[in-house]
């Protein structure tokens, strides 16, 4: 049997399930005093999105913008202008949808430093339903020049993000998302913007994952093995710049590739490993996430389930397309 | 070289050398918004000769006032009276448009040139203006923010809500005005989208509102400028009417020259009106 080495800042098993929204909100908090041109706005979603958390600790330097997203964008654009931090927050669907055009001109465009953390994206909002759902957000804040896109993967990777992005210059876009996610990583776990951390190391499948879908592609990693496969697991918690080194380096090893999000498939994670792959490195691959489609109501981790997106799925794809390339071999391909 | 005066034939020299160089620039690049250049000369002059602590050798000072050009269409007016002040070489104008130059078709954020934000895309420059007025606010510093709008601008949605924000948020420190020369890009405004009444709309929503019969006289100018500045608790904005391609009888009041740079003639006869020979 193929074993697949495990990074020794991978929990061996997952003991709590965290809101990393409230690990935003509570590092929001624990960064205040360290850094005062931090500022933070939010369009009326303070309480969902936790900046509420440092508006109670630092009310002069909160700025509740109302149903406003786009004056919130171009406001937050006026305060890095002077030189403060903003930190602008709502909901990942009002942030890069509703305001996209204000985020282009005002922010990415004159590269300023401003830090869009949404929350709330994919389908794992749950019950608010297909308008609240957020699949679109990560090809949208990734087109744009200057924009860096960062998706962290649980509570300890979400503390790192915003402690390190407070102190990279430029736009960001972070995202967030509703429900509690699986602790899967050590405190010793360490962040770095473009690095892609491999969590695993198998020779068989490279698993590319972000957000939520980490821990899906960790399960079924643990899947895999029992049935002999032997999969490397890889955490693209920045897209963008993306890690093109690590990315080509699994491909090679592996020859199989499966991406794995919370978000459309296309203009995603997944497009983006193949735009990268398609470029440096031709690799068979399969695409998990929202295939073209929009999401429905119901309970947020269930519809994980409803749309294929668990390990499960991942499995299967594993499966698919380690049979496909087998048959491409006795054809001579 | 520049020096700031309320000395009103200074600055109607000073109106004069910025058409024509506005002018010339916008015919060497041979497109540009020539009409919404000219209505905004008086306002933009009465600003950075007058109303504005700046100094363009020292374009990073940290406690000069803000200027934004909302409707960052009319840069052509903002480049020349930039020049005229000594922010860069006048013959830097004949760049405008080019591939690489400074001077882009709608401004790009560069202090060193005295661009303080980009701008083009409507219904974004007063939000901007708001953060940094929120900004100064915070830091207890004495910075006035000034942020010229266009009458097209305030039929975009975003507009509204920044004006929400500015006077919820008691910008006393902000100085809004807008260049009411009532034609925007497909023709007369209010044959499109009319926004009458706009001072009333201004007021319902908490400005201090002074509306300028002329806004290329420079004594009213400096007046409401006056006005604004000792405005307390309340954002103050001058809606100013203007005469679209102002200063050269064949521009005035044209829809057409909204978006169009002049001809080789359109030149020659501009140049002779202003008295500057071609």
């Amino acid at each position: 049997m193929s074993r697949s080495k495990v990074s020794d800042f991978v929990l061996d098993e997952v003991t709590e399930h965290v809101y990393i929204r409230e690990v935003y909100g509570k590092t929001l908090v624990e960064l205040g005093s360290k850094y005062p041109d931090l500022v933070v706005l939010d369009a009326d979603l303070t309480v969902s999105t936790k900046t509420n958390l440092f508006g109670k600790e630092f009310p002069h330097r909160f700025f509740s913008m109302g149903v406003s997203e786009q004056d919130m964008m171009a406001t937050a654009a006026g305060f890095a202008l002077y030189g403060k931090i903003p930190f602008a927050s709502t909901f990942a669907v009002f942030a890069t949808g509703r305001a996209w055009e204000h985020i282009r001109q005002s922010i990415a465009f004159p590269k300023l430093n401003v830090k869009i953390v949404s929350t709330h994206a994919g389908v794992t909002v749950g019950e608010d339903g297909a308008t609240h759902q957020a699949l679109e957000d990560i090809a949208l804040m990734r087109v744009l020049p200057n924009m860096t896109v960062i998706v962290p993967a649980d509570s300890v990777e979400t503390e790192k993000v915003i402690k390190t992005i407070i102190e990279h210059k430029g736009p960001t876009y972070v995202r967030l998302a509703r429900p509690k996610f699986p602790t899967i990583f050590k405190k010793s776990y360490g962040f770095e913007v473009g690095k892609a951390p491999v969590l695993r190391e198998g020779k068989h499948v490279g698993i590319f994952a972000l957000g939520i879908m980490v821990y899906e592609s960790l399960q079924a990693a643990k899947i895999l093995e029992k049935e002999g496969i032997s999969a490397s697991v890889v955490n693209v918690s920045t897209v963008k710049p993306i890690d093109v080194q690590t990315i080509v380096e699994i491909a090679r090893l592996t020859g199989a590739v499966v991406t794995a999000e919370d978000h459309s498939i296309i203009g995603g994670l997944g497009g983006a490993v193949a735009e990268v792959l398609g470029e440096y490195c031709p690799t068979p691959m399969k695409r998990i996430g929202m295939k073209d489609r929009f999401g429905t109501s119901g309970d947020g981790m269930k519809l994980l389930e409803y749309f294929g997106l668990k390990a499960k799925n991942i499995v299967q794809a594993v499966h698919e397309l380690l049979e496909f390339n087998s048959n491409r071999k006795s054809v001579g391909l | 070289m520049f020096e700031k005066t309320k000395e009103i034939s200074v600055l109607k020299e000073v109106a004069r050398n910025v058409r024509i160089d506005l002018l010339r620039a916008l015919h060497h690049a041979k497109s540009g918004h020539t009409g919404g250049s000219l209505s905004s000369v008086e306002i933009l002059v009465t600003l950075y000769f007058s109303e504005l602590r700046h100094d363009p050798t020292h374009p990073r000072w940290e406690d000069r006032d803000r200027f934004i050009l909302s409707k960052g269409h009319g840069v052509p007016a903002l480049y020349s009276v930039l020049a005229n002040a000594g922010y860069f070489p006048r013959e830097d104008l004949m760049t405008l448009r080019k591939p690489g130059s400074r001077l882009q078709g709608h401004p790009e954020y560069d202090l060193d040139i005295g661009i303080e934000a980009t701008t083009g895309s409507l219904g974004h420059g007063l939000s901007a203006s708001n953060g940094i007025a929120l900004a100064a606010k915070m830091d207890g510093k004495n910075i006035r923010v000034y942020a010229l709008l266009s009458d097209g601008e305030l039929q975009e949605g975003a507009t509204w809500e920044a004006i929400t924000t500015s006077a919820y948020r008691k910008l006393d420190n902000l100085c809004a005005i807008v260049d009411r020369n009532r034609f925007q890009n497909d023709g007369a405004m209010d044959k499109i989208k009319d926004i009458e009444p706009v001072a009333d709309k201004w007021l319902a929503f908490g400005w201090e509102v002074e509306v300028l019969p002329d806004g290329h006289d420079f004594s009213s100018l400096l007046g409401a400028f006056d006005r604004a500045r000792r405005t307390k608790g309340k954002p103050f904005v001058i809606i100013a009417n203007t005469i679209k391609g102002k200063g050269v009888s064949i521009f005035e009041n044209q829809g057409k020259y909204h978006g169009v740079a002049p001809t080789d003639d359109e030149l020659e006869i501009a140049l002779n009106e202003l008295g500057e020979a071609a």
